[in-house]
């Protein structure tokens, strides 16, 4: 049996038989699965930029008491004042600072971008597993439903959902969350109708394994991966989706501070010709967190997509 | 283990309200039995149904009618329940050994997991058995920590085999075992099957499309042909007396290497395999048979004999 040799390992040279069996224990594992994805990600100079880039959001918002200068909600006496040193992206038209607000807004952005997310993806797994997995009247249900969420106007039931429960930070979220599934489960759907078939899953049958444990460990882990693309491509999705329902007035309940509502200043035409620094700053942090993030799922992609061509 | 009457049709539905229109018959009325310690080969056409039969032997496919009886039980009819407990009997290697491994296991849990998913060993008894079946089966047991990807098409195979044997069954069905192998490595696996044979006294049962392995590894063979068995006898009996025509050109299909016998006289097989969903009347091989005669077209010819069934009207003369 020739041993497989990977070329980018030092082979520290074998004295006696014990150590000969650790290096071979050590030559047998090969890079994992997740090592691989994370190396090719890395490689990937868009996908890298992004990661920094949203490395930074994440920081920021977490760090955002301590970052920002002043607290986000506390009026000064110069409203509509201009960058200065006091304050560095000026004040607002009712006096707040835009900096501090923009930092805190970073918290709202990430928060409905990852939650809703994270409740999606989690009810759009379990319901494409069931479908696919079960098939017959369980994927006849399921699918139907979904076929139902998806001929919905999503922008407006959002809208309308978010007017009956009240807008705040977690209705937005829950909101989100519970209508953006359909594509998900369709997904999972798709990918377990042909795994279910592999002789893997087969096997696991034959050896008499517990139909939820052929489920989660054998086929869930095997249709992760297209699932963990879309849902980076998702948290942009929300992250836009927030700030269009706060530049409505549907989002984030003023005066806590979101990129969206601070947007909604710029409706006067004053503000959008000759205050550039009260709507400029929140619409590049808009750009910056949904290219960055969308620059990460491309960069996910390849890096998986390459290892399955492989 | 008897197999009694065995059928497994497949309806072909049409229309908006999945009107059943017409069955494909992939197994149609299949008796045999197969005795404890031998290997019975299932040859035949792609499509024949001998993959569906031996998925059916372990309740992968439901079978439609039929009985399966093992260890006194009707296997076509238990419950899910008791079927996986008698799982740990009866096991299946598969033909494609690039889709039959996990890729996202590594070999040592691909392997240990039978056990602890049947709680038979705890995890350090666990891992203790997959180095030793590791070596049963020629592998290196420094594998255990790689992926299935690392591995080439052989290892693979040899994987598969030691998977089946985690459980120690008494009956494997190989289907289609080596036929995804390289030429040199097919060798090294039968042999290595013949081997755990012996070591665990295995029962198999060995479908191939090719007569090659299965004249190499079978104690008898059944010739099936669109989801009958044409005839079933012992390995040599097959190869020395076929006495079905279609035996005889599935013979005359298996490439000879001895440039003296390229003008041997021949009966060649003319078309194609009738659609199952639409199998002729009669005998259904008279479609293609050169000794067809009228009877054939019209009744279908019982599976006759002691030792050397045949389906046939007019068997060929020894």
């Amino acid at each position: 049996m020739a041993m497989k040799l990977n070329p980018n390992r030092n082979v520290p040279e074998a004295a006696d038989l014990t150590s000969k069996e650790a290096v071979l224990e050590e030559l047998g594992r090969e890079e994992s699965y997740l090592h691989m994805v994370t190396r090719r990600f890395l490689k990937h100079k868009m996908a890298f930029f992004g990661l920094i880039v949203f490395a930074i959001f994440v920081l920021v918002a977490l760090l955002a008491p301590v970052l920002a200068p002043y607290d986000p909600n506390k009026i000064f006496g110069d409203f509509d004042a201009s960058p200065s040193s006091a304050h560095l992206l000026g004040t607002d038209q009712v006096g707040r600072d835009v900096l501090s607000r923009l930092i805190f807004g970073s918290q709202v952005s990430l928060t409905v971008g990852v939650g809703a997310v994270a409740i999606y993806v989690a009810i759009g797994i379990v319901l494409g597993l069931l479908a696919g997995y079960f098939g017959k009247w369980v994927d006849m249900i399921i699918m139907r439903i979904t076929d139902v969420f998806m001929s919905f106007p999503y922008f407006m039931v959002i809208l309308v959902l978010v007017s009956i429960v009240g807008p705040s930070l977690s209705n937005i979220t829950t909101v989100i969350g519970l209508l953006g599934w359909p594509a998900i489960a369709r997904l999972v759907r798709g990918s377990v109708l042909s795994i279910k078939e592999m002789d893997y899953v087969k096997a696991g049958v034959a050896l008499g394994y517990s139909t939820p444990k052929i489920i989660f460990q054998h086929i869930l882990p095997n249709a992760l991966a297209p699932i963990l693309v879309n849902a980076t491509f998702g948290v942009a999705s929300a992250i836009i989706m927030e700030a269009s329902l706060s530049f409505l007035g549907m989002g984030v309940r003023p005066p806590a501070a979101s990129w969206g509502n601070m947007l909604t200043e710029a409706e006067s035409i004053t503000v959008l010709s000759s205050q550039p620094w009260l709507w400029f700053p929140p619409g590049l942090m808009i750009l910056l967190a949904v290219l960055s993030i969308n620059f990460m799922g491309d960069g996910l992609r390849d890096a998986i997509e390459s290892q399955q061509a492989k | 283990m008897e197999v009694k009457n065995l059928k497994k049709y497949y309806p072909i539905k049409k229309g908006i309200i999945s009107k059943t229109v017409g069955y494909v018959k992939a197994v149609d009325d299949v008796s045999f039995s197969i005795y404890p310690g031998e290997t019975v080969g299932l040859v035949g056409e792609s499509g024949c149904g001998k993959s569906t039969t031996g998925r059916s032997l372990v309740r992968l496919e439901d079978p439609t009618s039929g009985q399966v009886i093992f260890e006194g039980k009707d296997l076509a009819s238990i419950s899910k329940k008791e079927m996986r407990e008698l799982r740990t009997d009866l096991q299946i290697i598969f033909q494609d050994p690039y889709s039959s491994l996990n890729p996202r296991k590594r070999i040592g849990d691909l392997l240990a997991e039978p056990l602890l998913a049947h709680k038979l060993a705890s995890k350090a008894e666990a891992a203790e058995k997959v180095n030793h079946i590791l070596e049963t089966v020629g592998l290196s047991k420094h594998y255990k920590n790689r992926y299935p990807h690392e591995f080439s098409g052989g290892q693979r195979q040899r994987i598969g085999i030691a998977r089946a044997l985690m459980l120690h069954p008494k009956l494997i069905i190989c289907d289609e075992p080596v036929s995804a192998l390289d030429v040199s490595i097919q060798a090294q696996v039968l042999n290595l099957l013949k081997d755990l044979q012996k070591e665990f006294n295995l029962t198999y049962i060995f479908i191939a499309h090719g007569l090659g392995a299965v004249k190499y590894i079978s104690d008898r063979i059944t010739v099936m042909y669109l989801g009958k068995i044409m005839e079933m006898a012992k390995t040599k009996e097959i190869f020395e007396h076929p006495m079905h025509p279609y035996t005889e050109i599935l013979l005359n299909a298996y490439p000879v290497p001895n440039p003296h016998m390229r003008d041997r006289e021949q009966i060649v097989v003319e078309g194609d395999v009738p659609s199952p969903a639409h199998p002729p009347k009669g005998c259904v091989f008279h479609t293609r048979c050169p000794f067809a005669k009228d009877i054939c077209r019209e009744k279908v010819p019982e599976l006759n004999g002691t030792d050397h069934l045949i389906a046939c009207h007019f068997p060929l003369s020894q």
